[in-house]
């Protein structure tokens, strides 16, 4: 079976402080995986050295075929990350924002492409506004559309649903549903439990720098993902508490 | 399709964008503008600038308006990609990071460029003295590109540390002082009149220092932006 | 690693034996120059002095460009090292030559283009101290610290041409004509005897400092990493 993504003993330190720990994790073709965990797991870390965006310190990090950080020049281009932060500048339109990264990642048919993803992330009537004017939710789906502009395998984003109000999230998952079924994987971390638990085909939790618990979204009963998630949570305390 | 963005097709839209976004705000380039014209007029009543005295020192003026201003402009290009996490943007992009340096301080040179021929037209009408010597344009531009090159690379550095607003003046002026000293000579050298055999010998350190800190900057820009 | 290694302490008295020699030397062996007098005599401490701030910088940079190679923060705690001392034997060449200066040209400061080159390295490596301050991850300050270590260290052959060719075209000594060497003496050989030795006393006593800061950075990561721990 082979993975598209997979993650051998990856650790991660920063000086003294270790991060992820001898942290495992595969994903197949077409799975979204929604990462969850409290703050300060090493979420937003993992998925910086999955996007290439970070160096792990020990272990194996494969992408799409690729070894990273070696091969991370291949990987990008297979790659569309949405993080915390919208990535798009302020003083350009959103026309103008998607233009300059379909140049960056050499984007063939730049223009019908442009047109394409405006449409699908619903901004094609403001497409010559400036981006400092856009409010946050607009900037989320924008930044999903700079993200999927060149085609990738796939999508890594971090918490997107941050800082959004009800009907920025409805139109934010509309769009990764969308996403999601043509093809693409996807890994997501996120603390809304509720919005994950319809869009996830897979569910892990990551405590204490490695992935402690997984389950499919198959057979997950309505609103059971809380009780795994709590679950996964409390048998990692006992087990630190044992340590101790 | 794997592989990377053809080199001058990346550092081609890198310009573009800051240009872009420069034109919409204006930001840096008033910013800039209006900072010179303040020194010029601070330097005029600090500095006894009588028409004798004035020769000796006009290119010395002129050059730390240049510098002073080039700070700002390099600190408010940096910053930019900083604060909105942009700087991941270009580092997710997959193009050579060279490509990247090399955009950014070829922006940066170009607001440099602009500020400077604005600026010496306005110099040589407040002091009667005629600026547009082509020998002395041509100081500018190598006095510009060497420092900006150095500038770009150390502004990023600058930009990742918590002092970050002053802190690029400090990296940057003690390195840059054989950029500025032989800009300074030149320029006063065309201002007085000087011949080429005594010239020449400051526009060869501004070439060298120029050749040196470019190709420095290019090759350890990577190291500076990666994390 | 916490035991103070043998080597170090030979090298310890190593360096105080040498120096007092150096000292002894200077002040009884030495001759009376001419001129000058008994001031004279603190060329050899400036000069050695300078020498070892140049030698250290030249370490930091050649560190820097291994570090950037290998990665291994242990070169970056050379470099700091070298750095640190590489300030205070520079900031002891210029003290000692502005001491030198005053009672030969009643002033404090010519602008000397060595000892000009010298303020303006020790106001790079100031700045590099500055840059790590502001930085928090070790990786990260390490990496900056090299790069700004090789950008400066680049910097100072160039520094110092640009200001002697300024002199020689604006010479600028009050009462001195010429802009060339500062204090230009010719050396018996006694000198060049008690100049070679105090060069050789100070690169020992360099080296010893540098291992002994070498050792207090390392010490002081473990230290961290092992309060990092207790916190945890």
């Amino acid at each position: 079976m082979s993975y598209l993504i997979e993650v051998r003993s990856l650790v991660k330190r920063f000086g003294a402080k270790i991060v992820l720990r001898q942290l495992n994790f595969t994903v197949q073709a077409g799975e979204f995986v929604a990462l969850l965990g409290p703050n300060g797991a090493g979420k937003t870390t993992f998925l910086r050295i999955l996007a290439s965006l970070a160096r792990p310190s020990l272990g194996e990090v494969w992408v799409a075929g690729f070894r990273l950080p070696q091969q991370a020049a291949h990987v990008r281009r297979r790659l569309g990350v949405v993080s915390h932060q919208p990535l798009l500048y302020g003083d350009l339109s959103a026309e103008e924002n998607l233009r300059f990264y379909g140049r960056m990642y050499a984007v063939p048919q730049l223009g019908t492409r442009i047109n394409e993803v405006l449409e699908l992330v619903g901004l094609a009537a403001r497409r010559r506004d400036l981006v400092r004017t856009f409010s946050r939710g607009m900037q989320q789906r924008l930044a999903i559309g700079r993200a999927i502009l060149h085609d990738p395998d796939v999508l890594l984003l971090d918490e997107p649903h941050t800082g959004l109000d009800q009907d920025a999230c409805d139109m934010l998952d509309g769009v990764l549903r969308q996403i999601a079924g043509q093809g693409r994987t996807v890994v997501m971390t996120s603390h809304d439990l509720a919005r994950v638990e319809d869009l996830a085909s897979r569910f892990d939790v990551l405590t204490a720098g490695r992935i402690t618990a997984s389950r499919s979204a198959d057979g997950l009963p309505r609103d059971g993902l809380l009780a795994f998630y709590r679950q996964a949570l409390e048998v990692q305390r006992n087990l630190q508490g044992a340590v101790r | 399709m794997s592989g990377l963005t053809p080199f001058m097709s990346a550092m081609g839209a890198v310009i573009w964008k800051d240009l872009r976004a420069e034109w919409r705000s204006r930001e840096v380039i008033s910013a800039m503008l209006v900072f010179a014209l303040l020194v010029i007029l601070i330097f005029n009543f600090a500095l006894d600038l009588q028409p004798n005295v004035r020769a000796g020192i006009s290119s010395g003026v002129l050059w730390v308006t240049l510098a002073f201003a080039g700070t700002l402009g390099l600190n408010r290009s940096m910053a930019v990609e900083k604060d909105r996490g942009c700087l991941d943007g270009l580092l997710l992009a997959p193009v050579d990071r060279a490509a990247i340096y090399l955009g950014k301080a070829f922006a940066n040179l170009l607001f440099m460029l602009l500020v400077a021929f604005i600026v010496l037209p306005v110099y040589g009408i407040l002091y009667n003295t005629n600026m547009i010597i082509p020998g002395l344009l041509l100081v500018i531009l190598l006095g510009s590109e060497g420092y900006v090159a150095v500038g770009t690379l150390l502004a990023s550095m600058a930009v990742q540390a918590r002092t970050r607003d002053i802190l690029l003046p400090i990296l940057l002026f003690p390195v840059a002082v054989p950029v500025v000293v032989s800009a300074v000579k030149a320029t006063g050298g065309y201002l007085a009149g000087l011949g080429w055999e005594e010239i020449q010998p400051w526009f060869t350190l501004l070439v060298v220092y120029d050749v040196i800190f470019t190709s420095v900057a290019f090759m350890v820009f990577d190291s500076v932006v990666e994390e | 690693m916490l035991q103070k290694p043998k080597l170090l302490t030979v090298l310890d008295v190593a360096a105080i034996a040498s120096f007092l020699a150096a000292t002894a030397l200077v002040f009884f062996y030495a001759p009376l120059e001419r001129v000058m007098g008994a001031v004279q005599k603190v060329f050899y401490f400036h000069v050695a002095s300078g020498w070892v701030g140049m030698l250290s910088f030249l370490v930091a940079a050649i560190v820097g460009i291994i570090y950037l190679i290998r990665k291994d923060l242990k070169w970056d705690s050379v470099g700091v090292a070298a750095v640190e001392i590489g300030i205070a034997f520079t900031l002891i060449n210029v003290v000692t030559g502005a001491i030198w200066a005053r009672p030969i040209w009643n002033t404090w400061w010519t602008w000397d283009p060595r000892l000009t080159t010298a303020t303006i390295m020790e106001l790079v490596y100031l700045a590099y101290l500055m840059l790590r301050a502001g930085i928090e991850e070790p990786e990260r300050r390490a990496r900056f610290g090299a790069v700004y270590a090789i950008v400066g260290f680049l910097s100072v052959p160039l520094t110092f041409f640009s200001i002697r060719l300024f002199r020689t075209i604006h010479p600028v000594v009050i009462g001195s004509n010429d802009p060339g060497a500062m204090g230009a003496f010719d050396m018996t050989p006694t000198m060049t005897q008690v100049f070679l030795f105090s060069l050789l006393a100070f690169t020992i006593v360099y080296f010893d400092l540098l291992w002994h800061r070498i050792r207090l950075g390392r010490l002081a990561e473990r230290v961290e990493s092992l309060r990092l721990k207790v916190q945890a």
